[in-house]
């Protein structure tokens, strides 16, 4: 048996990883020193002072009292500094970067089902590049899950009632557990599967064996299959709200509220139309709770994404157009690729939109 | 709650040990019937707490339902008879305003008074009771009644609203129909009270029971009083 | 009477000699009179037997799920079985064994004693609490053998509602019936703790015992009602097919995880606030010396039953509530674990200079101070959010809570019950044998739930009934650990049996300690003490305990 088979200290393998890890160590050294001294000292006083003929009886000597005061200030500092220094991890670990390379993922009992914008669908595997920071949108079909990547040190519970994200920059090509890590029936233990990491050459070249077009034109189709078009017909005085330009913006309700068009306002729009009704419309929309797969619901997300948050920008977006818009971006950033479609204006001023940066910088480098 | 006010009955000190005579339902285990009396009216206010913590989860889960579907709520409050309700409400009032003065009777040794206020009490209990009953049959030939089977309403302005108007009946009928068991037992335990004063176990000097009934019955009434806006006038 | 280490006046003082040969034990005889019995002496025996016995059936399938985990492969038990055995383990340790364990036994046979009270405030009620105790616990076993439930003990929905096709009805009514247990025993300790404290018994002046199971008390009559909601909630959704928690139906499934904490985490104290309270008992008699610090070990115990009402949320850092709560949560967390510091920085105070015994109790106590520190820290570890978000639901989560509710409670607990064994029965436990289990568990413990840290930490998941093969290494050793600690566990209930026949007759004071307790009589008799006693000393103060034994002793 080999015993580098038996790791006992997980490998590093996201940006993140470094920060989880250093608190962690911090904390096994501090708490482990605090521990040692408790156990020396039992272990000392329980041999110096053991009850001999000469003091059956305690002698009636204190340490002091101040002691009381220095152990009740000095563990609430140093668990204080813990609580902010693990916030600050936690902050790391929440905030995906803007120009993240997004995919959607669907738990269901018992597999993940992972769908790439380009289109690409996989189960219980997922490929990312190295060096880029991805961002995973996940829903339930059924039970909570969880889905944890222990080399990168982060989890989130997927949910049956909205969406969820979780985000690392994987920092080393090769495979590691993706793992469920929320129990969710009997082959809970087999909802368990690999992410590769790739060099982002080879990622590109995996994606290009995709065939069902991007993840938004499927979006699209979709789209016209449920007849969407009848009332969002993209110009003002239809029965259904503009959908271009939506993604991202605050919008005012029929109540007089403002909300945010984020992914979940999207999904409830789509699953209770009437929950939240924009201002100026009837509530006439129909539900498709129950008509909608999470995937396909993924898929018409990511497809309202593509129409971009600028309401200036009047093109409809061809299902070739949302395809490149969707496409991973390799580790450069978007910003500096050469542009060809999108305005780079429009990048800089809607930072929300993570499909249009990537827009711009893969244009013309897939399929 | 029958459990805290229970044991002071019957129990006629059946161990004998050396204390003298003393009242017949002082228990062995306490020095004198103030210490027994304290200790009843302690557990009774620690039982209350323990019930409103309960009732408490269940207005947690209705103001967060609330919060999240204000429409269906609103939708659903509708179907409720407030005039009913309203009715109910003050039948309630009326039964503890009776409870009230039976402990002050008890308390007065005025035996015959004790008798009718508790009476009294229970039929205004029951008749409570049997409003509710007239209310659920109601709301069941409405097909309001949560189930997958027995849930046959439809809401017609927003079908959509539907699953949302019926958890409002969920908790509708959990929230009273937990008041009601509530309103049950009491009214067992008035039965086994009159029943008592009766027997003329009451007097100033040992009233203690009816005093921790008077609680009980008190704090099921406040209980409702909660329930009656929340269930049936906000809209 | 058998003599004392020590020269405390060998004579229980409060009694009269003609007296003695009556105690509670054989005052009266028959099954009946033990079912009928309104003697929180004869009813805290009830509740030991009951509660050893639901500690066997959660041990075995704890040793099962061992076995299973031996290798990476699921090759002992269907997946299905393997989420019946864990799910059972944790319901059936949890609420028939851990919540009731020392409340129920060491709290019901004592506290009415510590107090100088005849009994608890409502023995009718006592007695109640244990037939619903049964009545739950045989809704347990009725799952066990009737096909078993596997939602986890925690019922996550929409799990434990729409997905799951076993008994999740019936369990979640025992767990339901059981709660009821609990919040009556926690009433009559309020009520009796308030109302029934002998002359001269000052709150200052009560045994730290005492006040650990004051806030437990007020833990349990609190917290448990809004899990006894929870999983009414739970039911209604289940067999009516409604939507509560069900999102396809409008519900919030996290609402529920939200309730069910709610009381699920005041439960974690009320399982380790009366092994504290028997830790700071036994601290002190074994060193012959007052607790160090006795007012901030008594209102730590407060100050951990309050913030232990605020920290629920942090079993959700990875579930979807938001940065700013998770934050406040977190904050929280830190704070409830200041308390717990305190007492463990008193009691290693208290033994300075102290005349330190080695008998049984205190060296569970020793593995009750190292362990339950072990298990303290590393809640610090999933206190902080960044750390949790990793090792949420992972084995080190796992290791973490079985350091404190194994490596606290039932350290605590096997310490609790060597100690007032003598008292309880009357007799004295084998000496050399106590020792050599207390070795064993504390050996077999470290060794069964150490590699759990590491293990959770470099990734596998927990309620994984086939995991990675890396694992397997350290799988193996706990499970090598399991086999030590179940046979630290099975020795005492070899022994106890024997001495309760075979024993050396133990005197009214064994250990030389201080307390109401070692007041009178082993057995105690019937009505715990002769004459109600009067309280002249303060909470183990030596030299005042003596003095007024001998006192009494002359009269």
């Amino acid at each position: 048996m080999n015993l580098a088979d038996f790791p006992l200290f997980p490998e590093q393998a996201s940006s993140v990883a470094g920060y989880v890890d250093t608190l962690f160590l911090f904390l096994v050294a501090l708490t482990g020193a605090v521990s040692l001294l408790i156990w020396i000292v039992i272990f000392f006083f329980a041999i110096k002072y053991r009850r001999r003929p000469d003091n059956e009886l305690a002698q009636e000597q204190e340490p002091p009292k101040s002691l009381e005061f220095l152990w009740t200030v000095i563990p609430t500092i140093i668990f204080i500094l813990i609580f902010v220094w693990g916030s600050w991890v936690f902050f790391r670990l929440q905030r995906a970067p803007d120009d993240a390379l997004e995919v959607y993922a669907t738990g269901r009992q018992w597999m993940w089902k992972f769908q790439h914008p380009s289109g690409q669908r996989e189960i219980n595997t997922l490929h990312v590049p190295v060096g880029r920071a991805v961002k995973i949108t996940m829903a339930s079909e059924d039970v909570i899950h969880s889905l944890w990547f222990p080399a990168f040190r982060v989890k989130a519970d997927v949910l049956p009632s909205r969406y969820r994200t979780l985000w690392f920059t994987a920092t080393k090509t090769g495979r590691f557990h993706l793992f469920c890590a929320e129990y969710c029936g009997t082959l809970h233990s087999g909802m368990v599967g690999w992410v590769e990491v790739m060099e982002p050459t080879e990622y590109q070249r995996w994606l290009a064996g995709g065939s069902e077009g991007s993840l938004a034109s499927q979006g699209e189709k979709l789209f016209q299959q449920h007849a969407c078009n009848t009332c969002h017909m993209d110009q003002a005085g239809a029965r259904g709200p503009v959908l271009t330009g939506l993604y991202g913006k605050q919008r005012q309700l029929a109540d007089g509220t403002m909300v945010l068009a984020d992914d979940n306002y999207i999904r409830e729009s789509i699953l209770h139309p009437q929950a939240k009704i924009a201002a100026g419309f009837a509530p006439v929309m129909p539900t498709f709770s129950g008509q909608v797969t999470e995937e396909n619901l993924m898929k018409l997300l990511a497809y309202v994404k593509s129409l971009g948050a600028d309401t200036q920008q009047t093109p409809v977006p061809e299902s070739q157009a949302s395809q490149q818009s969707s496409a991973g971006a390799p580790t450069t950033p978007p910003a500096t690729s050469p542009s060809t479609s999108v305005a780079p204006t429009t990048t800089t001023a809607t930072p929300t939109t993570t499909a249009a940066p990537a827009a711009t910088a893969t244009t013309g480098t897939q399929q | 709650m029958s459990d805290v006010t229970l044991h002071h009955g019957s129990e006629h000190a059946a161990e004998p040990h050396g204390h003298g005579h003393h009242h017949p339902f002082l228990q062995h285990h306490f020095e004198d019937l103030g210490q027994q009396h304290e200790a009843s009216t302690l557990g009774m206010w620690m039982f209350l707490a323990t019930e409103i913590m309960f009732f408490g989860g269940f207005f947690a889960a209705y103001a967060v339902y609330r919060w999240m579907y204000p429409e269906a709520w609103s939708a659903a409050a509708h179907h409720q008879n407030w005039f009913v309700g309203c009715l109910n409400t003050i039948v309630l009032i009326g039964s503890s305003l009776t409870m009230a003065l039976s402990v002050w009777a008890a308390q007065t040794n005025r035996r015959k008074l004790t008798i009718w206020m508790l009476v009294l009490t229970l039929i205004l209990g029951t008749v409570f009771l049997g409003v509710k009953a007239y209310e659920y049959n109601d709301h069941i030939s409405h097909g309001l009644f949560p189930g997958a089977n027995t849930f046959t309403y439809q809401h017609t302005e927003n079908p959509a609203l539907t699953p949302q108007i019926q958890m409002f009946m969920v908790f509708y009928f959990g929230m009273t129909g937990m008041h009601a068991l509530h309103m049950i037992i009491g009214a067992g335990l008035l039965l086994w009270f009159i029943w008592r004063a009766w027997r003329g176990d009451f007097g100033e000097e040992y009233y203690g029971p009816v005093e921790v009934m008077g609680l009980y019955w008190h704090f099921v009434d406040i209980v409702w009083i909660f329930l009656f806006p929340l269930l049936y006038l906000i809209h | 009477m058998t003599s004392t280490t020590i020269d405390t006046p060998e004579a229980p003082e409060f009694i009269e000699p003609s007296s003695r040969r009556r105690n509670y034990l054989n005052h009266e005889y028959g099954v009946l009179s033990w079912l009928l019995t309104k003697d929180h002496k004869r009813i805290a025996i009830l509740y030991l037997v009951s509660v050893t016995a639901l500690f066997f059936v959660g041990g075995i399938l704890a040793f099962l799920m061992r076995l299973e985990l031996l290798t990476p492969e699921g090759d002992m038990f269907t997946s299905d079985q393997y989420n019946k055995l864990f799910t059972l383990h944790g319901i059936v340790m949890i609420f028939f064994f851990l919540i009731p364990a020392i409340p129920a036994v060491l709290g019901n046979f004592l506290l009415p004693i510590m107090l100088g009270a005849k009994d608890l405030a409502f023995p009718k009620i006592n007695l109640l609490s244990w037939y619903i105790y049964m009545i739950g616990a045989i809704f347990g076993v009725y799952v066990i053998v009737t096909g078993g439930v596997d939602t986890g003990w925690t019922f996550y929905t929409p799990f434990s509602t729409q997905y799951s096709n076993t008994h999740v009805f019936a369990t979640t009514l025992g767990a339901f019936i059981t709660g009821f247990s609990s919040i009556l025993t926690g009433l009559n300790f309020i009520v009796t703790i308030h109302r029934m404290r002998a002359p001269g018994l000052t709150w200052y002046r009560l045994p730290l015992f005492v006040w650990s199971h004051y806030a437990t008390s007020v833990v349990m009559l609190l917290a448990t009602p809004v899990l006894a909601i929870t999983l009414v909630l739970l039911m209604i959704e289940r067999v009516l097919g409604v939507g509560i928690f069900d999102p396809a139906l409008g519900g919030d499934p996290v609402l529920y995880q939200h309730l069910f904490w709610f009381y699920s985490h005041p439960a974690v104290y009320i399982m380790i606030l009366p092994a504290m309270a028997v830790i700071s008992e036994c601290v002190a008699a074994f060193t012959r010396k007052k607790v160090f610090g006795y007012k901030f070990v008594a209102f730590s115990s407060l100050a951990i039953a309050f913030l232990g009402f605020l920290v629920w949320a942090h079993h959700l850092f990875v579930a979807g509530i938001s940065v700013y709560s998770g934050m406040i949560f977190s904050f929280l967390t830190m704070l409830v674990a200041v308390p717990s510091a305190i007492k463990v920085f008193n009691w290693t105070a208290t033994m300075y200079k102290g005349s330190v015994s080695w008998a049984t109790p205190m060296l569970y106590v020793l593995g009750f101070i190292g362990l339950f520190t072990i298990g303290g820290v590393t809640g610090l570890f999933l206190g902080a959010l960044g750390i949790d978000v990793h090792v949420h639901d992972s084995y080190f989560v796992v290791a973490h809570f079985h350091y404190i509710m194994v490596g606290g409670t039932v350290m605590g607990y096997m310490a609790g019950i060597h100690y007032w064994w003598p008292k309880i029965t009357g007799r004295m436990y084998p000496e050399w044998w106590g020792r050599l289990s207390a070795l064993l568990v504390f050996v077999g413990f470290n060794l069964t739930f150490f590699p759990q840290f590491i293990v959770g930490y470099v990734g596998m998941p927990r309620r994984y009934h086939a995991y990675a093969p890396e694992f397997q290494v350290l799988n193996v050793l706990s499970t090598a650990g399991a086999t030590v600690l179940a046979v630290g566990y099975l020795l005492p209930m070899i022994y106890f049996g024997w001495s309760m026949k075979f024993g050396r007759k133990a005197g009214a004071n064994p250990w030389g300690a201080v307390g109401l307790e070692w007041a009178t009589t082993s057995p105690p008799p019937q009505e715990n003490f002769h004459e109600t006693p009067t309280v002249t000393w303060d909470a183990y103060d030596y030299p005042a305990f003596l003095k007024a034994m001998r006192e009494t002793q002359n009269v």
